[in-house]
């Protein structure tokens, strides 16, 4: 079995999460080209190596980010989400902000 | 017969030393037309190809381990073409038919057995997606009908009609499905390609990749550098690292996909059974072996290792369809690394790097299409980039025009 650390709920079963993808930024859907939301969505950098991902414990609903290497399959460490994101990020909403101004 | 085995006994040479399937290896040359990286299926069926209907036979294959060794020694060996695209479909229809006749292409036997491939629903809306993979099936000239339960029943006396209390309701039936000895398939590629003068250089890994201009002039490897007139790149589970290496980014993610075998048993299993709803798909082997496998691991990995998890998993559900398989005990496990894209469909042709084609994305579903991959690739290379009809809608570009071609119900854990 193998145990992914849960900075809220401690050791758990890794099959108690869930994989939610890299942490990478999101360009704004309303101003950038088709391109760069294909790259977004689409293409990865599918690296060998440490990554940095998003993922979910499923049983309390809790998302945090895991430094985790891809080729040894090792969880380098786990923490909290507001350790990277230190403000509110505002996703903005196509078209809202043109009424507002 | 005992005095001819006895006259080889005495003698100090192997007796077929003058009839080598592969050539000893030689040096690298200086400059070849074409450099193919990755000596599994895809990339010798390619040199095969080349050499054979466009007469370029200055190629050479490069793989790091040995030829056959990646993904092509560790499917489940599914040929199928019952998709859901038209796009899909005609693809893999195309390389049934080939598949058909490659033993008597190769005069070497791959052993293709048309067993038939039986995929499960039971839900009413898989029985609905079903019937249209069937219709676009029959529209382009494959064997597919949906059947119900008491044709089921016949075919495979031995299933169990109600899994995990998920009663079969109706079965996808595929006449065309078949399975073939993977290794022969690679074995038989490669020695008619370096018959017809390809060279085939395992234990050679391309370390780096030229670029001038947007072309690209040469590779690097652990042997020596070579340049190259063009560079087909073949390389499953590590699609995306090679591509870094050219310089661009690939639509692609690498899972790993675990698989496993038993003992033998007597022959009780004729066609080759999936599930949808189970995510197992299971057959006998020639041998009378059951090979199980299922879906991809659950997150990134460019591992072969193997969980006890998904084992465990996988090993219930083939349970549930064959309740008798409980006192079997498994031979053996593996798993593969495969590069999975986000609509099931492989990436082939054209990449950012002008004259670096792609032969990519195949994740779970790769060796089924290994002749039609090595004759449309192999059309890509000689025509200098003109792209086959059969491959345009894999196109690494239909992502930026949100293009895919989604076979995700026809790929997902049913070959």
């Amino acid at each position: 079995m193998k145990i992914m650390h849960c900075p809220l709920n401690g050791p758990r079963n890794i099959s108690e999460f869930v994989y939610g993808g890299d942490v990478r930024q999101m360009p704004q859907p309303d101003e950038c080209t088709d391109k760069a939301w294909a790259e977004y969505v689409f293409y990865a950098d599918n690296r060998a190596g440490v990554v940095t991902e998003w993922w979910l414990h499923t049983p309390s609903g809790y998302w945090f980010i895991a430094e985790r290497h891809t080729v040894t399959d090792d969880i380098v460490r786990t923490y909290d989400a507001s350790d990277m994101f230190q403000q509110r990020i505002d996703f903005m909403v196509a078209g809202s902000d043109k009424e507002e101004q | 017969m005992p005095f001819s085995l006895l006259k080889f006994g005495l003698k100090s040479d192997y007796p077929f030393e003058n009839d080598p399937d592969l050539p000893p290896p030689s040096e690298l040359k200086r400059h070849y037309d074409v450099v193919i990286i990755g000596g599994g299926g895809h990339g010798v069926a390619t040199a095969y190809y080349l050499a054979k209907y466009h007469g370029i036979t200055n190629v050479a294959v490069l793989e790091k381990g040995y030829l056959g060794g990646g993904n092509t020694a560790r499917n489940t060996a599914v040929i199928r073409s019952n998709y859901m695209t038209p796009q899909g479909v005609k693809f893999y229809a195309a390389s049934v038919k080939l598949f058909q006749n490659l033993s008597h292409e190769f005069d070497f036997n791959i052993m293709y057995s048309e067993r038939g491939q039986l995929t499960l629903a039971h839900t009413d809306a898989t029985v609905r997606a079903f019937r249209q993979r069937a219709e676009v099936n029959k529209h382009f000239g494959g064997r597919t009908e949906l059947i119900g339960p008491q044709e089921i029943r016949e075919l495979v006396p031995t299933l169990n009609m109600n899994p995990a209390h998920l009663p079969v309701l109706a079965g996808l039936w595929h006449k065309d499905g078949a399975t073939a000895r993977h290794d022969a398939v690679a074995w038989g590629y490669a020695k008619g390609a370096t018959q017809r003068g390809v060279e085939l250089h395992q234990l050679t890994e391309v370390t780096d990749v030229d670029i001038q201009n947007g072309r690209v002039t040469g590779v690097h490897t652990n042997r020596g550098n070579i340049s190259c007139g063009c560079v087909v790149q073949a390389v499953a589970g590590n699609s995306s690292l090679m591509a870094a290496k050219a310089g661009f980014r690939m639509p692609i993610t690498t899972y790993p996909l675990q698989a496993m075998v038993t003992q033998p048993v007597k022959p009780f299993l004729d066609p080759l059974v999936s599930s949808s709803a189970l995510h197992c798909y299971v057959q006998q082997t020639s041998r009378g072996e059951m090979v199980f496998g299922g879906g991809s691991d659950p997150y990134p990995l460019y591992n072969t290792r193997s969980t006890l998890e998904l084992k465990e998993s996988l090993l219930a559900h083939a349970i549930e369809m064959f309740p008798f398989m409980a006192n079997l005990r498994l031979l053996r496990q593996w798993a593969g690394i495969t590069d999975m894209t986000s609509d099931y469909s492989p990436i082939m042709g054209l990449s950012p790097v002008e004259n670096y084609y792609l032969d990519a994305g195949w994740g779970t579903w790769g060796f089924k299409a290994t002749p039609i991959c090595g004759k449309t690739m192999a059309e890509l290379v000689a025509s200098g980039g003109v792209v086959p009809e059969l491959i345009a809608p894999f196109a690494m570009s239909r992502f930026d025009t949100f293009k895919q071609v989604n076979e995700m119900g026809a790929t997902a854990a049913s070959h």
